[in-house]
């Protein structure tokens, strides 16, 4: 940490505008030109065409986009972002409602990913060549070789129908018990965490492999130092940069494109309320989500690259 | 009980704590669960107000938290609910309405004749037998607290029939503040009369509602019938859970996550029928129908012979079998009223049941058909729906029409519907869907027979003679010729194409076995039901 | 499409990707690769099913199959029979068919979207490499992109413009791009800083000799290596694309929208799903290891290493 990184931090958040910025405009714009009128989801099938006219106006979507935006825009900046345009419900509450099973299943596959796969990882670097690192490669390489709901339907069939011991679906905050809570996550939490072990597992073995033929680990081995602690001292905090990486994209993609999952399991999170908003054209809560989205992604690169500088002093901004 | 940011150590800690809590608290609480019965519906509910919204969700939610002024049995009678009796004058243009006693709003008001009349109003506003209604009503007037009067200009009792109705749109009576709210907008405050309350700090948009007993409501001492009679609420709270995937909704009933399921998939019925755990019942006798439509405003089916020739070409059986599987599930019919209800005709039965690809190519070739292309709209998300173009694309194909059927969401094909441009430039030509049968049993409800050109439903059929017909529905009240009415609009929408009937099915609902006293009803009804524990 | 297929990113691999690719361009990369993977278990078996696949999808039509979209709703949800060698479908349609063309179909999408994104990002990450000026705006806009969930894109642009193979392929394309920009982009920014580039511009080199002849070359290998992890997630990303409904249409077969029309009947005709899914996990899985194998090859380093 040098005395520089105050101020970096506050440029990059500075930087954070114009993104955000350009982020709204081009989607507002794509929805706002993309075919779809919120006004037939609200009012159904046997709706007329003078019904969903009167239903658009009243919802001011009749306007043209160069005064819708700004309006919107005005919403934002003071706070509001607005209420569904189906339901009548806050975009805050919708969002703040689905923040937290979102936020539990991202932990935990998060967590349970870095625990498996990073000791995969240097176990295959270690080994490397050998049946055991070919192996894990292949194994990991599978996880991610079917689409989610495959094995999530195989995870399903096997733990809570033939088995039982985990139920099929939903979620449970922590206050309602701790086993409630936790049991319906194990299942999502495998289905998902296949993809990320492999993925982390791999960097993490080309990092530490990368690393561990740098010169001063050579100095390390020949100043004695067992093996072990040679690939855990050193190796693996020089291979940390790419291993935050992919960690940080992660938990990106973990926040806003779990749909899949959320939609076989049955947990209500942000994944599944993009899709239902996209589909329903409910405008103010899909450009409430992308602010929300382009902002965590923002924050993540920050810290990321932040983190950088924690596990190797050569980076520098 | 929202789920709000959290960090997740406090999550941690705060469930650690509350596992030990609700422990504790077990041996003072009332066993709450055995009072909740848990329900996944046809589909999620979002739009919460059921006069603007034509959705049956919506509908089914009206009756959960409003009550109607008069209920329809399953004999198809109209019976009292909410108004006790009704007197009609000599000229049988007057009919006044007396309201029953103890009749309360959820926020503890009493309900007025007031409350009544706006909410009579803003229905008349939108829905389109309402909107008939409104044509032949010359005056509204509110007697005193708890009585009014409506006059018509012909004798009819159309508005006892309107009142009653079940299906989209029912005339649900709200508070006069809330009634007053213009009909082109969605009610914000969910306050009814009805058996339930709407909880709203518990509702979830696409997750969750949640209703409670509403334990000031006065059931009426008829037994229940459809929606007459005394609803009787036996549990505590209900709760609709919102399910997206078919599998894992059979699987949670099975494992005891759900108590009811009101739409299994027709290929996992057997998973559920063979528990002895639970039930599979058909709860509405009548089901749904299915049917096409033609844009009428270009070619190729501005073209009446080419519309038969269509109609010859496709056949109930592949479509049904398509959507349901198994023919125990559906029925054919040519009745644009609905097989089985007082204005059933059978008239086009032999266009519309069976195929006839040879007929199909003749009319065509008489039509001087020109390979126009026929843009078939198909909804991918939709599950009801998303079956049957794609048996029409295949059926017309047969019959030499040139066919290019277009895959898109639902909200794309409700925008593209509503369309009037050529189908090559955004338009359409054939747009399918479904609807519950109990909504067009009469030429008044049934939407899809109002062929007044630019304004009908999309699609937009322009025949005079039909809306005469109707028109002279809307006024009469003799039975018999009411009767040979719906018959001649029967024959002149066969002849037209007005609407292709596709058939009828019903929809298995499954639950579980504690449940008892599950009713048979054409909407989805939760008085009545008890829980064991 | 990372953000609606809940599976890999990889980004990551850019990262390292970039580093790399700076040392390949030092030896002949490609004749080793070859030479050590004819050499490999894995690598062979891997070409091989990928070789077997892709016969078996230029030669669908005379593989004994019939229609895919030929539709008998009578004879819906069969198991394996002699007329149906892998069942039918809920519309009654042979599955042996549509998994045979959706075969062409998935690696069309693969290709698809691996062309697209490669020479799109390619062109875009040169510009924004070699010219400082542009650099910031070009990346802020990929920030942008990376940003916006992948199905909100999908979703928008198949509505705009119908579901097709085009727009499918576009609609995963998009989201892929700025990882191959970033990736590119770096290469470019690492060589341009060498000093013998830096004396090829002070001797008044005109770029495109310079791009052609020193940068370019050096984004070959890691591109190749990347462009293996897009193909195999591009084809799953249509498989979860259908899954939402929002995939391609059912007249165009494809092993991801067979799985996903059959995923209701996962309990009573599972092999509506496994029957592609296991194909298209082979499929995966090979291109994998052979992206893994030729990383490992082109990378010098590694080589030194064994």
């Amino acid at each position: 940490m040098n005395a520089a990184m105050p101020r970096y931090i506050a440029a990059r958040l500075l930087a954070t505008i114009p993104v955000m910025g350009i982020v709204a405009v081009v989607v507002f714009s794509l929805l706002r030109i993309t075919p779809g009128d919120p006004a037939a989801i609200i009012a159904g099938d046997s709706a007329t065409s003078e019904q969903l006219e009167q239903i658009r106006q009243s919802l001011g979507l009749d306007q043209p986009l160069y005064i819708q935006f700004p309006v919107w825009l005005g919403q934002v900046l003071s706070g509001d972002l607005g209420t569904s345009l189906i339901s009548g419900v806050s975009v805050s509450s919708m969002i703040s409602t689905r923040f937290g099973p979102t936020l539990a299943l991202s932990t935990s596959i998060i967590l349970f990913s870095i625990v498996v796969a990073i000791p995969l990882g240097v176990i295959a670097a270690w080994k490397q060549g050998t049946l055991l690192d070919r192996s894990v490669s292949a194994f990991s390489v599978l996880g991610f070789s079917m689409p989610v709901f495959v094995t999530a339907y195989i995870l399903v069939l096997i733990f809570s129908i033939m088995l039982g011991w985990l139920p099929v679906q939903g979620y449970r905050a922590p206050a309602d018990g701790l086993w409630a809570f936790l049991s319906r996550l194990i299942l999502p939490t495998l289905a998902l965490s296949t993809a990320y072990i492999a993925l982390i597992a791999r960097i993490t073995r080309t990092s530490v492999l990368e690393v561990m033929g740098e010169d001063y680990i050579r100095t390390a081995r020949a100043k004695g130092l067992r093996e072990r602690a040679v690939l855990t001292r050193h190796g693996l905090r020089n291979a940390a940069v790419p291993i935050i990486t992919v960690i940080g994209l992660g938990i990106t993609n973990l926040i806003s494109g779990v749909v899949v999952t959320e939609s076989v399991f049955n947990l209500p999170g942000l994944g599944r309320l993009v899709v239902e908003a996209v589909l329903a054209r409910d405008y103010p809560v899909i450009q409430g989500l992308i602010l929300l989205f382009s902002f965590i992604y923002i924050l993540i690169n920050l810290v990321v690259d932040v983190l950088y500088t924690l596990f190797d002093p050569r980076i520098r901004y | 009980m929202s789920v709000h940011i959290r960090s997740f150590p406090r999550i941690l800690k705060h469930g650690i704590a509350g596992l030990a809590l609700s422990a504790s608290l077990a041996c003072f609480a009332l066993p709450a669960s055995a009072q909740t019965l848990t329900a996944v519906m046809q589909s999620p509910l979002r739009a919460l107000d059921p006069i603007v919204s034509s959705a049956a969700i919506s509908n089914t939610h009206g009756y959960m938290i409003y009550d109607t002024l008069l209920g329809m049995d399953a004999e198809f009678n109209v019976q009292p609910q909410m108004a006790d009796r009704w007197e009609v004058s000599a000229d049988g243009k007057t009919y006044t309405f007396f309201l029953r006693d103890g009749l309360k709003w959820h926020d503890g008001a009493p309900v007025t004749a007031e409350d009544c009349v706006a909410s009579i109003k803003r229905w008349g506003a939108v829905d389109v037998m309402g909107q008939s209604l409104m044509g032949l009503v010359t005056d509204m007037t509110v007697i005193d607290e708890r009585s009014f009067s409506v006059t018509l200009d012909v004798p009819t009792n159309l508005i006892l029939e309107g009142l009653a109705k079940i299906g989209t749109r029912t005339a649900f009576m709200m508070p006069k503040r809330i009634a007053e709210t213009p009909a082109s907008e969605q009610i914000t405050e969910h306050v009814g009369s009805g058996p339930f309350r709407f909880v709203s700090g518990e509702f979830q948009p696409g997750i969750k509602v949640v209703y409670e007993k509403f334990d000031d409501y006065v059931p009426r001492s008829e037994p229940a019938s459809w929606t007459a009679g005394g609803k009787v609420v036996k549990v505590d709270r209900v709760e609709w859970i919102a399910m997206p995937d078919a599998l894992t909704t059979v699987n949670a009933l099975l494992n005891n996550e759900v108590d009811f399921v009101e739409n299994l998939p027709y290929d996992l019925m057997p998973m559920v029928e063979s528990n002895g755990d639970f039930a599979v019942e058909f709860l509405s006798p009548l089901g749904l129908w299915t049917y096409y439509r033609f844009n009428f405003l270009h070619a190729p089916f501005d073209n009446q012979l080419v519309r038969r020739a269509a109609m010859y070409a496709v056949g109930q059986n592949d479509i049904l079998m398509a959507l349901t599987g198994d023919p125990k599930f559906f029925s054919n019919c040519a009745a644009i009223f609905g097989c089985g209800t007082p204005y059933a005709s059978d008239y086009g039965a032999d266009i519309v049941i069976e195929p006839n690809i040879e007929k199909a190519k003749e009319l065509l070739a008489e039509a001087g058909y020109k390979n126009e292309p026929v843009v078939i709209l198909h909804p991918t998300d939709n599950a009801q729906v998303s079956t049957q173009p794609v048996v029409i694309a295949a059926a017309l194909r047969a019959a030499g029409f040139n066919v290019d059927l277009q895959s898109m969401d639902w909200q794309t094909l409700t925008t593209r519907r509503a369309s009037k441009n050529p189908p090559s430039e955004g338009g359409w030509s054939i747009h399918t869907t479904t609807g519950p049968l109990i909504g067009i049993t009469n030429p008044l409800i049934n939407q899809t027979v109002a062929t007044s050109g630019e304004k009908a439903w999309f699609g937009w059929p322009d025949f005079p003679e039909i809306e005469a017909l109707r028109g002279e529905f809307a006024r009469t009240s003799d039975p018999k010729r009411l009767t040979e009415l719906s018959a001649e609009i029967q024959k002149k929408v066969i002849d037209e194409g007005v609407v292709v009937p596709l058939g009828q099915f019903v929809i298995p609902s499954g639950f579980s076995t504690k449940l008892s006293g599950v009713l048979k009803s054409p909407v989805a009804i939760f008085w009545n039901i008890e829980k064991a524990d | 499409m990372a953000h609606h297929r809940d599976s890999q990113m990889s980004m990551a691999d850019a990262d390292i990707e970039a580093a790399d690719g700076l040392l390949a361009a030092e030896s002949s990369p490609l004749r080793t690769a070859i030479r050590q993977g004819l050499s490999s278990g894995p690598v062979m078996l891997s070409v091989g099913v990928l070789a077997v696949i892709t016969l078996a999808a230029l030669l669908a039509p005379l593989l004994w199959t019939s229609d895919p979209i030929a539709i008998d709703p009578a004879t819906r949800l069969r198991p394996i029979s002699p007329e149906h060698w892998l069942g039918t479908d809920a519309f009654g349609r042979d599955v042996y068919s549509r998994v045979m063309y959706g075969a062409r179909i998935s690696l069309l999408v693969g290709l698809g979207v691996t062309v697209t994104a490669v020479v799109f990002g390619m062109i875009i990450g040169i510009v924004a490499g070699y010219f400082r000026s542009v650099d910031s705006v070009i990346m802020r806009f990929m920030d942008g992109i990376m940003a916006i969930p992948g199905i909100l894109l999908a979703i928008a642009l198949v509505t705009l413009s119908g579901a097709s193979l085009l727009t499918v392929v576009v609609a995963i394309s998009v989201p892929e791009i700025p990882r191959v920009v970033r990736l590119v982009r770096s290469v470019i920014l690492g060589v341009r800083s060498e000093p013998y580039v830096e004396a090829a511009i002070a001797l008044g080199t005109p770029a495109p000799a310079l791009l052609m002849r020193h940068m370019v070359p050096n984004t070959v290998p890691p591109l190749i290596v990347q462009g293996t992890f897009i193909f195999a997630s591009a084809m799953l990303a249509e498989a979860a694309m259908s899954f939402l409904g929002v995939g391609l249409p059912p007249e165009i077969p494809s092993w991801g929208n067979v799985m996903a029309e059959g995923r209701a009947y996962f309990q009573l005709l599972p092999g509506l799903i496994l029957y592609p899914g296991v194909l298209l996990a082979l499929t995966v899985l090979a291109i994998n290891i052979l992206g893994d194998a030729l990383r490992d090859a082109l990378d010098p380093r590694m080589a030194k290493r064994l």
